[in-house]
C-alpha cells in the first residue's frame, strides 16, 4: 500500500489495498475549484491558501466564533462561494483585531484576507 | 441579531463618497476645539485629527438611538434611510450631541496640541481640510471609494504643502501611514503619532531613545515612575497606578506600544498591564459596533473585567476604544484617554483633567 503523500489525483488513484485505480470523490469535492482564490487575489494580497488549518487562529479569535477565521478562509481557498456568502454576517462581525494574525505560524495575512473577503460580498450585493 | 450590513456599509461608503466622511458633521464642529489655540494654517507638519474624537459624540448619539429602536425596528428602516441619506445627510438629522457632549471629546485633540506645543514642536491644522482618513470604510472593504477619497486627502496635503503629519488616534494613523502607499502613488508624506513625536522629545523635551528611522519607537523596557520624575511633575499626585489598554491597531498594526508607556512613566504614572496586553491586547469590540452592536458590548465586557482586575483606573489611547468601554464599564471602571494624564501631569492649569 502506498504511503507517500502526493498530489490529490495521484493520490485517489492510489489508495485502497495495494490496487491501482480511481476511487471515487465524496459527493461535491469534484467540484471544488480555486476559482474565489484567484480573483481575491487579484483584487489584493489574498493568501489564505497558505493556512495550515492548525485552529490557534480560532482559538485566540475574541469572538470565539466557531468559523472564523479558519473555516472561511477554507471556504475561500476552495472556491465555496455559496459557503462565503453564508457566512456573510461571521465575516462582517469580525473585529479585524489581528489576534489571530500574531499568532499565525504559516504568517497568513488574516485581517487582510477578511477584508477582501467583504469587498468581495459587497461587490456580489450579498 | 445584527444590521442589515450591506445598508449600513451603504450609507457609510455613499456618506464617504458624498460628504468626505463616513459620518459627515459641520466643519466648523469638527474643527471647534482649535479655537483660541492659536495654531497657524497650513504648514509642512500638521495636527492632523482626521475629526476621530470629534465624531465620538455624535456615535454615541446614533447608538443611543440604535438601543431605543432595537435592532429589529432599525433594521427595518435601514434600506429606507440608505435612500434617504443620498439626498439629506441622515447624522446631522438623528445624531445632536449637546454642547458638553462635544466638549468632552474636543477636549482631546486641545490636550494633544498643548503637549506638543510645550515640547515645542512646530505645527499648523488644517481646519476645514483636516478630512477625515476613510478608516471605517476600508475596514468594511469599500475599496473604490476608499480609494477616491484617498486621493482627496492628499489633495489637500499638496494644497498647504503637507511633508509630515501628526496623528492623534491610532485608526487614522494607520491610514496615513500603512494603508495610503498602497492607495496613492508618489505618497510620500511622513505619519508619525503624538504619541511618538512625544515620546522622542518627552513631554519636557527630554525623554529620548526612539527610533526616528521608520517612525516605529524603538523596542525598550516599558518606563517605570522614578522618584525624581514623579517629584518633577506638577500638578499630579505622585504614585498614580492606572492600568494601561492598548489598542488593537496601535499595538499590533502600527508597533506603538513603549511611547505610551514611557510617557506614562515621565509624568510619574505607573502603567500597569493587564492579563492581556502590548501585541496580546484584547479588543474593545468598538469595530463591531456599527453593525453588531451586542457583539460589542460582549467584547468589550470582558475587557472591561480583565481591566478592573488590576485596576479602578484605565488609561486608553484610541477614541473608539474609550467610548466602547466606558459603555461597557458603565462607571464601575474610571476611563480616560492618556492625553487626559499627560496634559494634567505637565500643564495642569491648561486643561487636563484630573480623574
Amino acid at each position: 500500500m502506498t504511503t507517500a503523500v502526493s498530489a490529490p489525483t495521484e493520490r485517489a488513484e492510489q489508495v485502497g489495498e495495494g490496487r491501482v485505480g480511481t476511487v471515487p470523490r465524496a459527493a461535491g469535492a469534484a467540484v471544488l475549484s480555486p476559482w474565489l482564490d484567484r480573483l481575491l487575489a487579484r483584487m489584493g494580497p489574498f493568501d489564505a491558501d497558505a493556512c495550515m488549518s492548525c485552529g490557534i487562529c480560532t482559538a485566540t479569535c475574541p469572538l470565539g466564533i466557531d468559523v472564523l477565521p479558519r473555516r472561511v478562509l477554507r471556504y475561500a481557498a476552495l472556491g465555496l462561494g455559496d459557503q462565503v456568502r453564508a457566512a456573510g454576517d461571521t465575516i462582517f462581525s469580525c473585529l479585524l483585531c489581528r489576534a489571530c494574525e500574531v499568532s499565525c505560524p504559516a504568517g497568513v495575512h488574516i485581517t487582510e484576507d477578511i477584508r477582501l473577503l467583504r469587498r468581495w460580498l459587497l461587490q456580489e450585493g450579498w | 441579531m445584527g444590521l442589515p450590513v450591506r445598508d449600513v456599509a451603504g450609507i457609510l461608503a455613499d456618506n464617504l463618497r458624498l460628504r468626505g466622511s463616513v459620518l459627515p458633521i459641520p466643519a466648523r464642529r469638527a474643527t471647534a476645539w482649535a479655537r483660541g489655540l492659536g495654531i497657524p494654517r497650513g504648514g509642512e507638519t500638521v495636527l492632523y485629527t482626521g475629526s476621530m474624537y470629534q465624531l465620538i459624540p455624535y456615535i454615541e448619539r446614533l447608538v443611543r438611538l440604535e438601543q431605543r429602536l432595537g435592532n429589529g425596528r432599525l433594521a427595518a428602516l435601514t434600506g429606507l434611510a440608505r435612500r434617504a441619506n443620498r439626498l439629506v445627510n441622515g447624522v446631522s438629522l438623528v445624531a445632536r450631541p449637546s454642547a458638553a457632549e462635544r466638549r468632552e471629546y474636543d477636549r482631546i485633540p486641545a490636550n494633544v496640541a498643548r503637549l506638543l506645543q510645550r515640547a515645542g514642536v512646530e505645527f499648523g491644522y488644517l481646519y476645514e481640510d483636516d478630512l477625515y482618513s476613510g478608516a471605517l470604510a476600508h475596514d468594511l472593504g469599500a475599496d473604490a471609494e476608499v480609494a477616491v477619497h484617498a486621493q482627496r486627502v492628499v489633495a489637500a496635503f499638496r494644497k498647504h504643502g503637507v511633508r509630515r503629519v501628526i496623528t492623534i488616534d491610532p485608526h487614522t494613523t494607520n491610514m496615513l501611514r500603512s494603508v495610503y502607499p498602497g492607495l496613492v502613488p508618489g505618497y510620500d508624506v511622513r505619519a508619525q503619532s503624538y504619541l511618538e513625536v512625544l515620546a522622542e522629545r518627552g513631554p519636557g523635551g527630554t525623554v529620548s531613545g526612539v527610533d526616528e528611522g521608520d517612525g516605529h519607537p524603538a523596542v525598550v523596557a516599558a518606563s517605570s515612575p522614578t522618584s525624581e520624575t514623579s517629584a518633577a511633575r506638577p500638578g499630579r499626585p505622585p504614585g498614580l497606578r492606572v492600568v494601561i489598554h492598548d489598542s488593537c491597531v496601535y499595538a499590533r498594526y502600527e508597533n506603538v506600544i513603549d511611547a505610551p508607556r514611557r510617557l506614562l512613566g515621565a509624568a510619574g504614572i505607573t502603567a500597569l498591564e493587564p492579563e492581556q496586553s502590548r501585541t496580546r491586547t484584547w479588543c474593545c469590540g468598538g469595530p463591531a459596533e456599527a453593525l453588531f452592536p451586542q457583539t460589542a458590548a460582549a467584547v468589550a465586557t470582558q475587557r472591561v473585567a480583565q481591566l478592573q482586575a488590576v485596576a479602578p483606573e484605565g488609561v486608553t489611547m484610541c477614541p473608539i476604544c474609550l467610548v466602547n468601554l466606558r459603555k461597557a464599564a458603565d462607571g464601575r471602571l474610571h476611563l480616560r484617554d492618556i492625553s487626559d494624564y499627560l496634559v494634567s501631569a505637565v500643564a495642569p492649569e491648561s486643561g487636563g483633567v484630573a480623574p
